[in-house]
């Protein structure tokens, strides 16, 4: 498959600051992919870079081949929703659209259309200005989808949602990218990504950590745990211990087992006569390889907790 | 997650850019802010009623009049008098800067050149926009300023006839000078991208310099004067054949190039100076 967004040795210095640092990756078709990083770890500096906002010290970043600023109307090739509050407050959510279809040509019905498809329809004539987060934010993703683009980019667009709105988000995400559209969704919390996306771009301090698939990653986290419940928790802990098991007491009635299969731990409890209420393989949390990979690269680390 | 082999993309169709369409895209920006109307209207008012007040005083005050006083008066003071038209290219000005810094302070801007990425299209028919609304203003407002005071005053025998000589160039030149005042607001909106710095500018720049160098010592403080919008719209409305005022007017001729010059200067920062920065 031919990479539609692809960056190659990208720089951005402010002063002697360097917000992205010779950052090299390709973003594919089809998939939702992740840009993930720590609190300024130069994610926003990067894609406005390939909108052509902001432009690069050194480097390139083409999407489908070109420059976004070579580019004389933008919103059939890319759709994004950056900041949800870059817009003006003064306008309503019709004019505010209205006026950008206006400026690429595209149909007037296009604005009903996306109003629909976000749910801002009865809010469209009123002011931005009085929009909670989350109107705002799904005023983003219409003004993303208004030109039907084949590549999508967004910037923490799950920001001020509600649960409900979450959900329906990562739906849209999963169908834009199964109609075979590049689908690139930056976030500061890998759980966003976990439900979301299926490939991965990490950076931390501008500088590239990973690119890879969504399990690739998780595999990079510390081993398989395996959780049981068990009405006879201290036998079962002696059996697994000696079975070269690591045990891991959770209180109640569970222990996190790491080092044997949950194959194993069956057996071992069925060969003591030991019962068992609970048996579930965990796979390595996505939040904690996150977490172990970006702790270098954590910008603004808070003084206590790590 | 998604299927091992997804849809094909879907493929662009596009029309042509139109550059049209950016000038709609600018005109229903424009009007869609209340802002716009309220500003506007209430600007256009203000001026049209101080120098209806002007007229209304002198009115009062030609029965004290000799005729030849009457003969000799300089009518316009009534009907583009100094302190609206003061308040007038700052009032243009600052609406032309908002319309600059506006986008800049809301982050609108990004939006903007996201969606259109030729940004000197974009600036351009911004430009052209916001100068032909002004401009239309300018001409409304230099119209019933000149019609309602001279109507006022022909009341008591005083005031002038549009045919009278210097009258349509000084109207011209007061029509002109609120789309002037307008561009220069929007190139100094564009260098200086915050709302409340860019009107200080505005006001330096159209008001308080022409204070500065108004002395008649030195012929450079002269000249600097002369090259001042305000300057060359004083000149021009004062050119009226037949009277005197003072050696140090400016000449019309110098005073059309002042404006056009200014115009095009401002117009052409403001479409590099958002060309060439980062968002």
């Amino acid at each position: 498959m031919i990479p539609v967004i692809e960056v190659k040795n990208l720089t951005k210095r402010y002063g002697s600051t360097a917000a992205v640092n010779g950052l090299t990756f390709t973003v594919r078709p089809g998939h939702v992919t992740g840009f993930l990083g720590p609190n300024g770890a130069g994610k926003s500096t990067t894609l406005r870079m390939i909108l052509g906002l902001n432009d690069p010290t050194s480097g390139t970043v083409t999407v489908d081949g070109r420059g976004f600023r070579d580019r004389p109307r933008g919103l059939r090739h890319v759709g994004a929703l950056l900041d949800a509050g870059d817009v003006h407050g003064g306008r309503s959510a019709r004019a505010h659209l209205s006026a950008l279809a206006r400026s690429n040509g595209i149909p007037r019905d296009r604005v009903d259309e996306v109003l629909q498809e976000v749910g801002l329809t009865g809010a469209a004539g009123r002011r931005i200005g009085g929009y909670s987060l989350g109107m705002k934010q799904r005023l983003g993703i219409a003004t993303a989808l208004l030109g039907d683009p084949p590549v999508l980019l967004f910037d923490e667009p799950l920001n001020g949602l509600d649960p409900e709105g979450v959900l329906w988000v990562r739906g849209l995400f999963r169908r834009l990218a199964a109609e075979g559209r590049t689908v690139f969704v930056s976030s500061h919390l890998m759980s966003e990504m976990e439900n979301t996306a299926d490939q991965l771009v990490v950076i931390g301090r501008g500088e590239l950590i990973a690119a890879e698939s969504l399990a690739e990653f998780a595999a990079r986290g510390t081993g398989l745990s395996v959780a049981v419940r068990s009405p006879e928790l201290t036998a079962l802990a002696a059996v697994l211990t000696a079975g070269g098991a690591t045990v891991h007491p959770d209180g109640g009635e569970t222990l996190t087992v790491s080092g044997l299969s949950a194959a194993s731990i069956g057996e071992l409890a069925f060969r003591n006569r030991i019962v068992l209420h609970e048996l579930s393989p965990r796979a390595a949390s996505l939040e904690q390889a996150f977490m172990e990979l970006t702790a270098d690269s954590v910008e603004y680390l808070a003084g206590e907790a790590r | 997650m998604t299927t091992a082999a997804p849809a094909p993309a879907p493929a662009v169709t596009e029309p042509r850019a139109r550059f049209t369409d950016l000038l709609a895209a600018e005109w229903t920006k424009l009007w869609s802010l209340r802002s716009t109307r309220w500003g506007l209207g209430l600007g256009a008012l203000i001026t049209i009623g101080l120098n209806a007040m002007a007229a209304k005083a002198d009115y009062d005050l030609i029965p004290q009049m000799t005729a030849q006083q009457v003969a000799e008066s300089f009518w316009l003071r009534d009907a583009f008098s100094q302190n609206s038209y003061f308040i007038a290219m700052i009032g243009a000005g600052s609406f032309g800067a908002l319309t600059i810094t506006g986008e800049y302070t809301t982050g609108l801007i990004r939006t903007t050149f996201a969606a259109v990425p030729a940004r000197r299209s974009v600036v351009t028919a911004k430009l052209l926009v916001v100068s032909a609304v002004m401009l239309a203003i300018g001409a409304v407002v230099a119209a019933a300023s000149f019609f309602g005071s001279q109507a006022i005053l022909s009341g008591r025998g005083g005031g002038w006839s549009f045919s009278h000589p210097g009258v349509p160039q000084a109207m011209a030149a007061s029509a002109l000078i609120i789309p002037v005042s307008a561009v220069v607001g929007m190139g100094l909106g564009a260098l200086i991208r915050h709302s409340a710095t860019a009107t200080v500018a505005v006001i330096v720049t159209l008001l308080m310099l022409p204070e500065l160098f108004s002395g008649h010592t030195y012929t450079w403080v002269i000249d600097i004067n002369h090259a001042l919008p305000r300057s060359a719209w004083t000149g021009l409305v004062d050119a009226i054949p037949g009277m005197w005022h003072g050696r140090y007017a400016e000449p019309v001729g110098e005073a059309w190039i002042v404006l056009a010059a200014w115009s095009l200067v401002s117009a052409l920062t403001a479409v590099f100076a958002v060309d060439r920065r980062d968002l």
